[in-house]
């Protein structure tokens, strides 16, 4: 096994490692950083799969925003939220969990029964790809690409999602405001 | 390299894991971790995909944008939780079941 399969393995098992724990916690602020553990798993799956532009976009908006966000929502929303969270059975799966278990098992199998059969690494277009080396290569990054590219093809999505983000922020901070104030 | 079959089988678990905390859970907060990890399982996909398209880099600018899009939920998800929590001092998903007042 080669140094890059030993790291995917790795990678792969705190993701869904961190993931697993973040299901199971009874602890809000332990699933909240187990979260946190399951965001630099899945950069680091990112990165080994050749994009490493959006494993460093991820760490600083999940890691740097998202969570820092989701902290301050579980501060400001007190101590009745972890009242609530203690009530909770202490086994991963008890009576109450398990329709939502069985709901997500099923799926699982259903997921890993389409992935197997469908043959994706023969896919007409990867072979394609493949053929005509449209790869991006393991020793170069793609970074000057991906700049030029969003500024050319994808330049009218990205204005939008510009235009979006600032809608959302000002209705995230419109909604958040005292009551009684206009 | 890796093959794209593994990382769809990581990306099918994440998703289930995801699944999971969103059925199960009770609290606000611990259902928007459960969409983060269903969104974050769909983004995988789309870098694994997105190392077969050199030229337009597809699946990674698409991989970008669910990034960005994640985080303007999430600033407006939180905003409403805790505007639930003022009005109903929990932010039990069971217990709000009243549109106003």
């Amino acid at each position: 096994m080669s140094l890059v399969q030993v790291l995917f393995y790795l990678m792969a098992l705190v993701t869904l490692g961190s993931a697993l724990v973040v299901a199971a916690s009874k602890n809000l602020v332990r699933s909240i950083f187990m979260f946190f553990v399951t965001l630099f798993g899945l950069a680091g799956l990112y990165v080994l799969a050749v994009a490493d532009f959006v494993a460093v976009t991820q760490i600083v908006i999940y890691v740097g925003g998202i969570l820092v966000l989701i902290l301050f929502a579980f501060m400001l929303s007190g101590k009745e939220s972890l009242a609530a969270m203690e009530q909770q059975q202490n086994r991963f799966i008890s009576l109450n969990t398990i329709a939502a278990f069985i709901l997500s098992a099923l799926f699982l199998v259903v997921m890993v029964n389409v992935i197997f059969k469908a043959d994706i690494a023969g896919l007409a277009w990867v072979k394609a790809a493949k053929d005509t080396g449209n790869i991006i290569p393991v020793n170069q990054s793609g970074i000057n690409n991906i700049g030029i590219n969003l500024m050319t093809s994808y330049l009218l999505p990205f204005e939008a999602i510009s235009i979006l983000l600032m809608i959302a922020l000002v209705g995230a901070a419109h909604l958040s405001r005292k009551e009684g104030n206009p | 390299m890796i093959g794209l079959q593994h990382f769809m089988l990581v990306s099918a678990g994440l998703f289930c894991i995801g699944l999971f905390i969103i059925v199960s859970k009770k609290n606000a907060i611990q259902i928007l971790i459960g969409i983060e990890l269903m969104l974050n399982a769909a983004n995988l996909n789309l870098v694994a995909f997105g190392r077969y398209d050199r030229i337009n880099n597809g699946g990674q600018m698409f991989a970008l944008f669910a990034i960005v899009l994640a985080a303007a939920t999430t600033a407006v998800a939180l905003a409403i939780i805790l505007n639930v929590y003022r009005r109903y001092k929990t932010i039990d998903a069971d217990k709000i079941n009243q549109l106003k007042d």
